[in-house]
Order: structure tokens, then C-alpha cells, then sequence
């Protein structure tokens, strides 16, 4: 992978100028590198990955298999971004296997997700059926782990 | 208590003067440490992984002195893919406690009472005592900053005597990140190949090359796999020093001899290390290109760094040290160490305990979180500066 995405995909909030330096190329360089990957949309945004556990802990996050019968033209496109279009819905992902879209909710409470699932989802024509399942506990998201291990201790000089 | 009853071979090697500098560190309070030789990752999950499995399967026990033919056929496998050389696991490999404990069962294995051994500094610390406890002559051959440290043959044959045997290697280079251009590698295999003398080439740092430049063995040379004892280990490219573990390949009448020696002293490497080896080798190529690649970064930022603060500091291809020169501060190694230490809390190594033509430079190793090189180099160019 392009060591640039890299160092962004691992902490986008690093300043320019260490991105340059590691990088060895100058500043204005990388700015403009930057500035082509947001344009062209590879970069589509930029956000915090928050331990959800800490935060928020009463919002429940749903994870939903959804069968869906695919359109002669567009196939499961329509529907997909039909889904997507909700602001609850936080992931769509086309799958392959025994069902075919996989919905990620978050909502407030297990009732918010309820009734989107019912009111929302479940009444879009294509829609087959629904599967919900919701998420436990959280050991590790976007490559982060949730608990934070101490460093094991290193001697300070060593040959 | 009188110290005569310790041998005098013994007592009359110096102290490690890494070791000085680690106790004056060790008294200190919130060091930034640029002195540590080894990874700051720690060992890849799926490795110690497969350590747990073994002890639950209950691999407790000894192995073949050689080492378990299971992990000598994925080493052969390994330096063939890797070095281009073919060792047979039967009888030209030997899995050892570390590349230490290669490098010791090599020279003892190999050295006559006054036998004469050339190594390049500024080297690894252990080489000069080794050949001396294992009753050899250290001769050391300086190498130049302005080579970036690599060796050039014409000062071997400077240093060449009748009883010179065995020529010692390692690139890239603790402390210097040097490694050998091909060229100039063909002609100190020449050179070993024209005085009939043995090389050991310890090669633990290979995998850690940088910007694709590819890495060459001398064992690989044509003619030299039969005079060549090439060493090798797991602590830095897999990040496993703790482990103790590594390897030696060569002629199967150097490996007898330094399997005779081992099997008396350490019988054999620890099983554990030994399983947890096999799945390094086998599955450990895509953590180890992560960590070089984070390595790699580093080294950009902190050759950088150090350049625009006034520090000249070239940009080392191998290893995972930089030894910029601080002959500008007009200060020694030791004196610019210390002072550093003192009014910066931040530990860097003199380059003369790597030998004595490393004064000018010192060591610092960028095996350590970016955040506390970003922290150190700023305080290192705030100390030039005043």
C-alpha cells in the first residue's frame, strides 16, 4: 500500500510536516498528493475512532443480513443505496454467500433499531427478509484494539 | 574479594562500554532512550501464537542438537528463497541460542591459539571479546565515513598477516546501517578466497534493507558457500530477541565441529523458540515487511531531522540505526553522550564503544515510537544549538 494512505489510515491527524519528513518528500509535495486523493475521492473522510464502550454506552449497534431480490437492471444497486440512504444505517456491504446486503445500524436504543428495521427496511419491496443481530462487545475496530496493554518494559540501552 | 582467582583471559577483557553507558542511564529518571538495539515491536501475535499452541501440545522437551529437523528444512528453504544459497538441513545447519551463540561456537570451532581474525568496525560489541575468549587475535579494520561506513578490500590486505584465518562480516552494520555494494563485495570474497580464509558473515539485519535495494550474501558469491559460515537469527527481522534464537549455515564439517561444542554447553536451543521460529519463517514475511516499512519511515524522519539541526547524517540503507557525526560540536562521543544525557535526558551511544573509529559519531537506533524520536530529535537540536 502507498505508504502516504498508510500513515493516514493510521493517524490522520498527523501534522504535514512529520508526514513529509517520514516520507522524505517536501511538504507543498505531500500537501498536493493530499489534496488529489480528497478530490478524486480515494480520501472520503476523515474521523475519530471512539471506544464506544466509554462513550455512548447505551446506543446499540445492530448488525442486519438482509435478502434481496435483485433487479434485472442494477441487479441489488438500487436497494443497496436505497438502504444506505438512511441516516441510522451506518455500512452497506454486498456480500456474497446465503444472504445478500449487510446492514450496520447504530441507533439510541434497541427500540430505535427495532422500529427502523420494521417500519424502515423491512417494508422496502425487494426485501426478502431480515436477520438481526447485535453487537456484544467490541474487542477491536478499524484495526485499533478496545483494551490498551501496557508496553512490557525495555532496558534503555542495549548493544 | 581477590580477583585472581578469575582466569586472566577472562579478566583482562574490557568492560562493554555499552554497558558503562547503561548503568549512568539506568540512574536516570524519564530518558528518551535512541540507545536500544533491538525492536520496539513486540514480537507478532501469530508468532507467540504459535509458541502457546506448542506448549499446550505439550513440545516440552529436547530437540536434535542441530535443532529440530522441522525447523532446519524451513531455514534451508528460507536462505534458498532469500540468500540464494542451498544448505542441506542434514548436516549444514545449526539452530543456536541466538546468533551470540553462532558467532562464539564459529570462532571457537575455528581458532588455533593466535589465530588472527579480521572484523570491521565500528562492529557489534561482542566481536573483539569473542575472538579473544575463543583465544583468537581481534584485528580490526576500520571503515570511513566517508564510505558510509561499507569496508573496502584494500584495507583487508593492509591488515592481513600469516596468521590471519578468519574474516568476520556483518551487513548492514550495527551500529552504522553500512551495507556492501556488490562490487566491492566480490572483492573481499577475492580477497578471502586468494588468503584461504574462513568467512563468517552475520547477517541478522539482512531483511531490514531499505527503498528495494536488494540484499546480497557472500555466501551466495561463487566459490565462497564452501569457505563461508553464514549466520543468521530471528530477533530483529521478527522482532524476537528475547527469544534467544538463531541459526547457523556452512560446510558440513564447520557445522560438525560447532555442533560438538554446542551439544557439551547448551545441548539445544529451546523448543519453544524453536517452534515459535518455524511459523516466523514460514508465515512471518508480511509483519516483518510492516515493521521494515514502519522502520523505513522513521529513518527518513529522523535523518532529516538531524540534518537540518546541523548534524550531518547520511542516510543509512540497512539496520535500524543512524550514526550521524558530531565532530562539529567539537565535542567527543562520550563528552556529547553524557552532556546530551545530562541536560536533555536523552540517551544516544558514544560510536567508540563500537571501536575506537567511531569516535566523531554516535549510535542512535530509531527502533522506537515515532512519537519519542519526534520528542528526541528535538531535543538534540536544541543541544547543538546552544
Amino acid at each position: 500500500m502507498d505508504s502516504l494512505i498508510r500513515l493516514l489510515r493510521q493517524n490522520s491527524a498527523i501534522p504535514r510536516a512529520d508526514l513529509a519528513r517520514q516520507l522524505g518528500q517536501s511538504e507543498e509535495e505531500v500537501a498536493a498528493k493530499i489534496a488529489k486523493l480528497e478530490s478524486d475521492g480515494t480520501i472520503l473522510g476523515y474521523q475519530a475512532v471512539i471506544n464506544r464502550e466509554k462513550y455512548d454506552a447505551d446506543a446499540v449497534t445492530a448488525v442486519i443480513e438482509v435478502r434481496v431480490t435483485p433487479e434485472r437492471e442494477g441487479g441489488f444497486d438500487r436497494t443497496a443505496n436505497r438502504i444506505a440512504g438512511f441516516e441510522e444505517v451506518e455500512s452497506v456491504y454486498l456480500m456474497s454467500g446465503g444472504y445478500d446486503l449487510l446492514v450496520i445500524v447504530d441507533g439510541r436504543s434497541l427500540r430505535e433499531v427495532a422500529s427502523f428495521v420494521a417500519d424502515k427496511l423491512s417494508t422496502i419491496e425487494a426485501v426478502q427478509s431480515c436477520a438481526t443481530r447485535f453487537r456484544l462487545k467490541t474487542y477491536k475496530e478499524n484495526g485499533l484494539l478496545h483494551a490498551v496493554e501496557e508496553a512490557p518494559e525495555r532496558l534503555a540501552v542495549t548493544p | 574479594m581477590s580477583s585472581s582467582r578469575i582466569a586472566d583471559h577472562v579478566r583482562n577483557i574490557p568492560r562493554s562500554g555499552i554497558r558503562d553507558f547503561f548503568e549512568i542511564v539506568q540512574s536516570m529518571k524519564d530518558v528518551i532512550s535512541l540507545g536500544i538495539g533491538e525492536p520496539d515491536f513486540v514480537t507478532p501475535w501469530h508468532i507467540r501464537e504459535a509458541a502457546v499452541y506448542s506448549l499446550e501440545k505439550g513440545k516440552t522437551g529436547y530437540t536434535s542438537n542441530l535443532g529440530s529437523p522441522r525447523l532446519r528444512r524451513s531455514i534451508a528453504a528460507y536462505v534458498e528463497k532469500h540468500f540464494s544459497v542451498s544448505y542441506n538441513p542434514h548436516d549444514e545447519i545449526i539452530v543456536t541460542v541466538g546468533v551470540s551463540e553462532a558467532i562464539d561456537l564459529a570462532l571457537r570451532a575455528l581458532l588455533n591459539p593466535g589465530d588472527e581474525v579480521l572484523y570491521h568496525e565500528p562492529c557489534y560489541v561482542s566481536y573483539g571479546p569473542s575472538i579473544r575468549l575463543a583465544g583468537g587475535v581481534p584485528v580490526p579494520v576500520a571503515t570511513r565515513g566517508e564510505d558510509e561506513f561499507s569496508l573496502r578490500a584494500a584495507d583487508l590486505e593492509k591488515a592481513l598477516t600469516k596468521k590471519t584465518r578468519v574474516l568476520m562480516l556483518n551487513f548492514p552494520t550495527n551500529p552504522t546501517g553500512a551495507v556492501m555494494p556488490l562490487e566491492e563485495l566480490k572483492k573481499v570474497a577475492a580477497f578471502a578466497a586468494k588468503h584461504d580464509l574462513v568467512v563468517l558473515t552475520d547477517e541478522i539485519y539482512s531483511e531490514l534493507t531499505y527503498d528495494e535495494l536488494p540484499h546480497h550474501s557472500i555466501a551466495a558469491l561463487p566459490g565462497m558457500k564452501e569457505r563461508t559460515v553464514f549466520l543468521h537469527g530471528f530477533s530483529k527481522a521478527f522482532a524476537m530477541t528475547g527469544w534467544r534464537i538463531g541459526y547457523a549455515c556452512g560446510p558440513a564439517d564447520i557445522i560438525e565441529a560447532m555442533m560438538k561444542i554446542h551439544q557439551y554447553s547448551m545441548l539445544c536451543a529451546p523448543i519453544m523458540a524453536q517452534e515459535a521460529a518455524v511459523e516466523a519463517l514460514e508465515r512471518g514475511t508480511r509483519s516483518m515487511e510492516r515493521m521494515r516499512e514502519e522502520y523505513r519511515l522513521r529513518r527518513n524522519f529522523i535523518v532529516s531531522s538531524l540534518n537540518e539541526a546541523g548534524i550531518p547524517c547520511h542516510l543509512p540503507k540497512g539496520a535500524f540505526y543512524v550514526f550521524p557525526d558530531i565532530r562539529g560540536t567539537g565535542l567527543t562521543s562520550r563528552e556529547f553522550s553524557l552532556k546530551l544525557l545530562e541536560t536533555k535526558n536523552v540517551a544516544v551511544v558514544p560510536g567508540t564503544a563500537f571501536g575506537t573509529c567511531g569516535e566523531g559519531y554516535v549510535r542512535c537506533s530509531y527502533a522506537t515510537a515515532m512519537d519519542q524520536i519526534k520528542i528526541a530529535v528535538e531535543r538534540i537540536a536544541d543541544f547543538v544549538k546552544k
